[in-house]
């Protein structure tokens, strides 16, 4: 038997499952159907376990058989493992039992999970003998392309919507990466990037390499049952743009079960999008299972995806575990986002404001247990998305040098803590 | 009334490599209907059993997707660009 291609086995059609080759390639000839990867579980049966895994470093790869590369990784090798925190706190002003953070607002190198994604799709295009990568993105793609691919030595494209914060601009351009900004929206974006995909011999990782892609995602969930203590939790609250995401959250899941690494316990995935970009949340609560594209208008630009790829499946797993979805508003993201810094200490970007925001309107509807134990997903870092927080988190007081000055503002603001 | 058509690689086998094919048409539906008559096999391809544009699939004339504007009824006229694009990933 060849190990040609590690435990790879093909590309298959989630549609109609007929099969390709390992190549640069995401779409199914047929019906157009995504292809995702389709692995040799009885060989990672018998060599995956607990304890190999623990006697391995303290990141993403340390689950290496269920991600899709053929060798070692050459991409982002220190990516992952980012802390789960028990968000006490939060807890308490959100009203459940139990309250999990995964944070992936500090991933390394690029400060979201799109490093997973990444480190995984670049690794890839360098096995497939890539030189030039690129990506269709709203923003933190580009910063893990970009800083990936600088790092690897590779030539890079990225492709953005012209009007995102400038945060994630300098976080692309930095890295001397080539930056397009689109005159459109991220919908827009992607479209070109198909066509420029289909005309240029590069590896688009979110077009021709998105199976391998896509896959790097189970690696959070991964490391959430892990860090749990080999289980897989209650509830998840992911957010949603394409919904990738979520389904990958929810294959680690299965896939740890299945080989047997936590118990078969049975968990609920919640999806959380943004009220001005909802075509899941909408047709989730609409009982529906398809979505009617949108045209978005929401400060979550992260989540601005209007024609979600994954957004099917992410239905489906959304109905299959008996999860529920929902969105939010621009205020009540920046909510989120305040009530995490204030109980946690996390300085999540919008996208954490929606996963925040959604799980306490599911809370309070009960549609999360308040006895129950809950993870949320933060996916990137509040740094890169200031433009949305400005004005809404207050201003510095600004005195003189003087003690007299100091305290008079104390005894105008906190006369409880002024000493005599 | 000339159209452009963009053929995305995964049904290029079927129109012979060509990426761009230009055909008379005054809606999305005829413009499948020609597809169809010059290259057998594509209609399939691109819509489901009911006649429908595949949910994979998106539509877009003149960049406007067009479950945006009349489906499948959409009016095309002289010099339209219409793109056929397999759903993508975010990001």
């Amino acid at each position: 038997m060849s190990n040609s291609e590690g435990y790879m086995k093909a590309l298959k059609c989630r549609e109609c499952g007929h099969e390709y080759p390992l190549g640069a390639t995401h779409v199914c000839e047929f019906d157009f159907g995504p292809l995702e990867v389709a692995y040799d579980y009885d060989r990672i049966r018998k060599t995956l376990n607990r304890d190999v895994i623990c006697s391995r470093p303290k990141n993403m790869w340390r689950y290496r058989e269920l991600l899709p590369i053929a060798g070692e990784p050459t991409v982002g090798r220190e990516v992952g493992y980012t802390p789960l925190i028990r968000a006490d706190r939060l807890a308490r002003r959100l009203g459940i039992r139990e309250l999990w953070i995964k944070n992936d607002a500090v991933n390394y190198p690029t400060l979201s999970f799109k490093d997973r994604v990444v480190s995984v799709a670049l690794s890839r295009s360098v096995e497939l003998g890539f030189q030039t990568v690129a990506c269709a993105s709203t923003g933190n793609l580009a910063n893990s392309v970009a800083a990936n691919a600088a790092a690897a030595g590779l030539n890079c494209f990225v492709f953005i919507p012209h009007d995102l914060e400038q945060g994630k601009v300098v976080n692309s351009l930095v890295y001397g990466a080539s930056v397009i900004g689109i005159r459109g929206h991220y919908d827009e974006v992607n479209r070109l990037c198909a066509e420029i995909a289909g005309k240029y011999p590069w590896a688009f990782v979110n077009v021709n390499m998105r199976p391998y892609y896509a896959e790097g995602s189970k690696s959070m969930g991964f490391e959430i049952q892990e860090q749990l203590g080999w289980r897989i939790p209650e509830h998840t609250v992911v957010c949603m743009a394409s919904g990738s995401l979520l389904t990958k959250i929810h294959k680690s899941y299965q896939e740890f079960s299945k080989l047997g690494i936590v118990p078969q316990t049975p968990w609920k995935i919640h999806g959380a999008q943004a009220t001005g970009c909802n075509p899941i949340t909408q047709a989730q609560k609409a009982g529906l299972d398809f979505f009617k594209p949108q045209k978005p208008n929401t400060i979550a630009k992260s989540l601005a995806i209007g024609t979600p790829a994954d957004g099917f499946y992410a239905l489906r797993v959304m109905k299959e575990t008996g999860g529920a979805g929902d969105d939010v508003t621009d205020d009540e993201i920046r909510e989120g986002i305040r009530l995490l810094a204030e109980c946690e200490g996390i300085f999540a970007e919008t996208a954490g404001g929606v996963t925040v925001g959604v799980a306490k309107k599911l809370i309070a509807s009960g549609k999360i247990a308040a006895d129950s134990s809950a993870v949320l997903c933060i996916t990137g870092n509040g740094l890169k998305t200031l433009d949305a927080v400005v004005g809404h988190v207050g201003q510095p007081r600004d005195i003189k040098p003087s003690l007299r000055e100091f305290e008079a503002l104390l005894s105008r603001e906190n006369p409880e803590l002024v000493s005599a | 009334m000339p159209v452009k058509i963009r053929i995305p690689t995964p049904l290029r086998k079927l129109t012979h490599d060509q990426d761009v094919v230009e055909v008379p048409a005054g809606t999305i539906g005829s413009a499948i209907a020609e597809l169809q008559t010059r290259f057998p096999g594509i209609r399939e391809r691109l819509v489901d059993e009911a006649g429908q544009v595949r949910r994979f699939v998106n539509v877009y004339v003149n960049e406007e997707d067009i479950r945006f504007l009349q489906n499948n009824d959409t009016p095309l006229k002289d010099g339209d660009d219409v793109s056929i694009i397999p759903a993508i990933a975010g990001g």
